[in-house]
């Protein structure tokens, strides 16, 4: 009896699963370009481009997304212009949407601070030795500095993006039905609280580990130089096409 | 574009057709600390000049100076003749003209650390083609297969698909040096090869740049091998507080050191 109703309740929420994907796919992938164009304007050198990163994570990361998903949500349908814009009131009315933007405005904060500090802890002296090859900038930071950044940059990332797969239940609150509106949905109509939630909370857990996995998966591939040195027979691959 | 061209074409028929490298009053200033008080330096083509000092003396900055890793406060620098250009930056201190024309000249100027500074993502091997193929731009098989003649002529052709911290110092050396060899450099650079290796591990580093010098490169070398100094380079240079102090013949400078600075410093090493 029990077991039906927590494989029935089971069967909903994960229902939704492909919803709440949805949402964090999209939130951390705009997130990303979003990102990349703050690390990008902070290390640009210019001093109004520090300024307004400085800002911009002072806002996102000092309040609470939920905050800024209302703010986006109910707050910004106040005003005139918005309701009249043929570009941001589609994207504004739609809760989807608004809950898409405020997850990438957030961790967009987030992950450019970690960018900033990978870039920052790249060794100078392997910059240096590209610099002394005469490679051009572009070409340093392709070969050189975005290689090592990316891989210092993984772990914190990886966190970031776990914290973002919990984030996304915060769309129920403006009526998405993802997994957390579901399993809402059903505590609401069966009073069994424990059992609803508990489904959910399994569900996320095996999500975030299903993450956590791929991410420490990727790890290992990029970094065969910081384990210990395997058999020479491993060692031995062959030099990929493109560098 | 074309007053570039001009101006490297001139460059290049100067006169002075066996200059490798001239240096004229090279000045540095870290903040309020001058480091190099107007050095000038002449290296010909096949000559191996040991530059001397103690630590503090300006010989790895002058040396970074020459391939702007820093830039010098004045001067002027010329690679193969052709002066680098500098300007002047908005903040009042000198900086390259043209870094382009910076990045062409370093990719003649190889440059072996004392810390190697081997890329640590990429394998002996990687780090062998990586600027011969992207900034050279020749093709990739010709590139691995020097850099594999390369590897063997080092003695670590082995270890070609080590990653470099699983080298020994030595060994990680010994690929650097073999990274600055596949550029096909006019001169190389050697700030203080040895000085980061394990005593037993500085012999394999200096026989494969006893090599080198055999085979007529031509090679600066910031060093505290006396014995590399003495035997093998063509010529002494010796740095005391950020002037040139004296420079010559190695074994006659050796033999009767010129300045009561150089003969203090000889009898500090031989203690």
């Amino acid at each position: 009896m029990a077991f039906d109703f927590y494989l029935s309740t089971m069967w909903s929420v994960l229902k939704a699963l492909p919803l709440t994907l949805e949402i964090w796919f999209f939130g951390i992938a705009f997130g990303l370009l979003i990102a990349t164009g703050l690390t990008w304007l902070r290390a640009s050198g210019y001093k109004l481009g520090e300024y307004f990163t400085r800002a911009y994570v002072f806002i996102f990361r000092g309040s609470p997304l939920l905050v800024q998903l209302y703010l986006i949500y109910f707050g910004l349908s106040q005003f005139d212009f918005v309701r009249h814009s043929p570009i941001l009131w589609p994207i504004l009315r739609d809760p989807m949407y608004c809950t898409i933007v405020a997850m990438a405005l957030n961790t967009a904060a987030y992950e450019s601070e970690i960018f900033r500090g990978a870039l920052r802890a790249v060794p100078v002296g392997q910059i240096e030795a590209a610099k002394a090859f005469g490679m051009s900038a572009f070409t340093r930071f392709r070969l050189v500095t975005l290689p090592i950044a990316l891989r210092l940059a993984l772990p914190a990332y990886s966190t970031e993006i776990i914290l973002m797969t919990k984030a996304t239940a915060l769309a129920s609150v403006v009526t998405i039905m993802e997994m957390m509106g579901t399993a809402q949905k059903i505590q609401h109509d069966t009073f069994r609280p424990i059992e609803v939630l508990t489904c959910a909370g399994v569900i996320y857990l095996l999500l975030n580990l299903s993450i956590a996995r791929l991410f420490a998966w990727v790890e290992y591939r990029l970094s065969p130089h910081l384990r210990p040195p395997p058999e020479q027979s491993q060692q031995i691959r062959p030099v990929p096409e493109v560098l | 574009m074309s007053a570039n061209v001009a101006a490297a074409a001139q460059a290049a028929s100067s006169p002075e057709d066996k200059s490798a490298i001239s240096v004229k009053d090279m000045r540095k200033c870290f903040g309020d600390h001058e480091v190099l008080k107007g050095i000038s330096l002449e290296a010909h083509k096949g000559d191996v000049i040991s530059i001397l000092g103690s630590s503090g003396s300006g010989k790895s900055t002058m040396l970074r100076c020459i391939n702007l890793l820093e830039t010098p406060d004045s001067g002027e620098v010329r690679v193969d003749g052709e002066l680098i250009r500098m300007k002047q930056g908005r903040d009042g201190r000198q900086m390259p003209a043209d870094i382009r024309q910076v990045e062409r000249i370093r990719a003649n100027l190889a440059m072996v650390f004392q810390s190697f500074n081997l890329w640590s993502h990429m394998t002996v091997l990687e780090n062998l083609v990586a600027a011969p193929t992207h900034v050279l731009k020749r093709p990739r098989a010709e590139c691995l297969e020097q850099a594999e003649a390369l590897l063997k002529r080092v003695g670590i052709w082995e270890r070609r698909n080590y990653y470099p911290p699983h080298m020994s110092g030595g060994q990680q050396q010994r690929a650097a040096i073999a990274r600055a060899l596949a550029m096909n450099p006019k001169v190389m650079l050697f700030d203080e090869p040895t000085s980061a290796l394990d005593p037993e591990l500085v012999g394999e580093v200096l026989r494969v740049m006893r090599s080198l010098a055999e085979e007529g490169r031509t090679m600066l070398v910031v060093t505290h091998e006396m014995g590399f100094a003495r035997d093998v380079s063509s010529k002494v240079m010796f740095l005391h507080k950020g002037e040139v102090d004296s420079v010559g013949e190695p074994k006659e400078m050796f033999a009767r050191p010129p300045t009561p600075q150089f003969k203090q410093f000889i009898a500090n090493f031989n203690k």
